[in-house]
């Protein structure tokens, strides 16, 4: 079975996590490292994909910075969406050569990593048909609770999936996330009525990842040892 | 005059859109610059360029959809990249077999007279870098393997079946001047394995990756590092009686259980201070005395083990040592490390007495010089002033690099952990 390191880089900001995206994405192109996923939670952030609608953003630049926002045009895939604090970011770089040349077949599959980690919370989450992401059901229709977007050059994969745990989701009002109007968005909190504990999303997010990828997950620190 | 095409990113795909050009007509590209970025849902990909040349036309313009397989763009002559062969046009098209060579490693001036930079590509192209290491690992030429995989392209199965098969005409070793990366740690000619079906019935699985890394490192600190162990008994009857009385008191202020571990990192780090060549690693001829003490706490966890590290644990006071155990090993436990933490160790020590060992001689965790290796606590009869006692003793020992360390220094070293152990005197509440 292949390997995919993962870490959990804990909270870091958005161009520092995109520049070590970048920096992996090469070596991983040169065939120098394994498949990686990078774990972790960015401070509140709005991002745009390149062929995002800049009208999406709803609140001026001014308001933003007074709220703490900062805001950045990438070049994921996607239009525009939040990142901060409570959710939980994954940044799969993985060869898609080794796995399926296949870009749908890799978005369906991010899905299904994040289904299966929020079934272990009991949370029944699925897809909507046209609407890549994640969804929940709720009694005024469907909800997103977690959101793709990627990048892909010459088959290696970055950016990747943004689940939200404990997202303040009021931060969501500044924009039409992904371009979606009136789809309400929502967190595993607001869905189990507590927090279901980070550590504990990351491990279920690990072990649907290994299973759904077929990759052996290795977390990325060093192993020693005795006798 | 090559054609850039809108590739195939999927099965179900049957369009994209260009989003971006990365260069204008006129402009000269090269082979595998990234050319233009075409978007499908939720997926931006960057396109490289087929060859070297100048773009000439570009026929689909930004914001455009089209089929895959469309034609939009030209590049034309003008390349003096001469030396680049022809790659296949098409991202997504199966790659062509094409003469390989071995993946020459990069700085080495190749005596070999194999194209260096075109092969390497197809060789790329034919296998993956799991394939490439595995193959590097078992000494295999892959020109000789054939590949089960579209166009040729070589798997994991396809390595296996090639070792499987008798009399596989494995390519010479090279006669290692230097450890070869990856299967340095490897004995040069492995133990042949007996065949499997002489134990009766069997069944094979696969080594984890964090068991390949123990081997490995296991073998590396073996074969570099003459091991001498000395063992000390250490009467702990101070240091038990003192656990025994306030531990219930202790968990109650400190919300973590009291146990052996931080008394013998506090002794440990004062036999550090007093013992530096201790506290210090081996580089080539050099030897680096660490100012910092950081002890590395092995760790068992599912499938292995982990040494976690106590940064400057000279610093922590009792508390904090006991603190620190805890929650490094619950967190290697549960895999939530961060690869900080588990670098950066000057002295490793290993608690086998906590699985019931008495006496054991841990192996050294490289770079470090020494491991401290704590045995069972337990109750026996002892000697004191001719007179026998019942006393809580357990065998510590301490296995140290011959080439740094000799038997004296260890000796002192563990004579003054002894000491802080047997005389405790420290308030931990």
């Amino acid at each position: 079975m292949l390997e995919c390191h993962w870490q959990d880089l804990g909270p870091l900001d958005y161009a520092a996590a995109f520049e070590m995206q970048q920096q992996l994405a090469e070596r991983r192109k040169r065939g120098e490292i394994p498949d990686q996923l990078l774990l972790l939670e960015h401070p509140h952030v709005i991002t745009l994909g390149r062929h995002g609608r800049p009208e999406h953003l709803l609140a001026g630049e001014e308001h933003l910075r007074r709220a703490g926002v900062s805001f950045h045009p990438t070049d994921r895939g996607g239009d525009i969406t939040y990142h901060g604090p409570g959710q939980l970011v994954g940044y799969p770089i993985l060869d898609l050569r080794e796995w399926k040349r296949d870009v749908t077949a890799y978005l369906r599959a991010l899905e299904q990593v994040l289904i299966g980690a929020l079934g272990v919370f009991g949370i029944a989450a699925g897809r909507e048909t046209g609407l890549t992401g994640v969804w929940v059901a709720t009694p005024s229709g469907p909800a997103k609770i977690a959101a793709l977007g990627v990048h892909l050059s010459r088959w290696v994969t970055s950016h990747g999936f943004a689940l939200n745990i404990t997202t303040d989701l009021s931060y969501f009002q500044y924009i039409v996330p992904c371009g979606l109007l009136g789809k309400p968005v929502t967190s595993m909190e607001r869905v189990l009525g507590t927090d279901p504990g980070r550590d504990r999303v990351i491990a279920a997010v690990v072990e649907n990842f290994g299973r759904v990828f077929a990759r052996e997950m290795t977390c990325q620190v060093e192993v020693l040892c005795r006798t | 005059m090559p054609d850039v095409i809108m590739p195939q990113m999927g099965e179900s795909i049957v369009e994209g859109t260009v989003t971006k050009w990365f260069k204008k007509v006129g402009d000269r590209v090269e082979r595998d610059e990234p050319l233009f970025e075409i978007s499908t849902d939720k997926v931006d990909t960057e396109i490289p360029a087929p060859e070297a040349g100048v773009l000439t036309e570009i026929l689909v313009e930004e914001g455009k959809t089209v089929q895959v397989n469309t034609v939009v763009a030209r590049i034309g002559e003008g390349a003096t990249a001469a030396a680049a062969p022809p790659a296949s046009p098409k991202a997504a098209a199966p790659p062509v077999p094409k003469p390989i060579a071995s993946p020459a490693p990069a700085p080495t001036p190749a005596p070999r007279a194999a194209p260096a930079a075109p092969a390497a590509v197809a060789d790329d192209l034919r296998s993956s870098p799991l394939v490439r290491r595995l193959a590097q690992e078992h000494n295999i030429d892959l020109r000789l393997v054939k590949g089960s995989g579209q166009g040729g392209r070589i798997s994991k199965k396809d390595i296996e079946d090639y070792l499987a098969a008798p009399g596989a005409p494995v390519a010479t070793p090279t006669p290692a001047a230097g450890p070869a990366p990856g299967s340095a740690l490897l004995p040069p000619t492995p133990f042949p394995p007996a065949p499997a079906a002489l134990f009766g019935r069997y069944e094979v699985e696969k080594l984890s990756v964090m068991r390949q890394r123990i081997g490995e490192h296991m073998v590396l600190t073996k074969r570099v590092a003459p091991h001498v162990s000395t063992v000390h008994l250490v009467d702990c009857t101070v240091v038990a009686r003192l656990r025994d009385r306030v531990k219930g008191q202790f968990e109650a202020q400190n919300g973590v259980k009291l146990t052996f571990l931080p008394f013998f990192l506090r002794a440990a780090c004062s036999a550090l201070k007093a013992f530096p060549n201790v506290n210090a690693s081996l580089d080539g001829t050099n030897v680096v005395r660490h100012h910092d003490i950081n002890l590395g706490i092995a760790v068992a966890v599912e499938g292995g083990l982990l040494v976690p590290v106590i940064k400057n644990a000279d610093e922590k006071n009792f508390l904090g040592l006991q603190k620190a155990v805890a929650d490094l090993a619950d967190r290697a436990r549960h895999k939530q490390l961060k690869p900080d933490e588990v670098q950066g160790g000057t002295l490793s020590v290993s608690n086998y007495g906590s699985f019931g060992s008495l006496f054991a001689t841990p192996a050294i965790n490289q770079p470090q010089s020494a491991i401290l290796g704590l045995g069972a606590i337990h109750k026996a009869p002892a000697v004191i002033d001719d007179a026998i006692a019942i006393r809580s003793v357990a065998y510590l020992t301490l296995t140290f690099d011959h080439r740094l360390l000799d038997g004296a220094i260890a000796d002192q070293f563990m004579t003054e952990l002894k000491r802080v152990i047997e005389g405790w005197g420290e308030e931990i509440l």
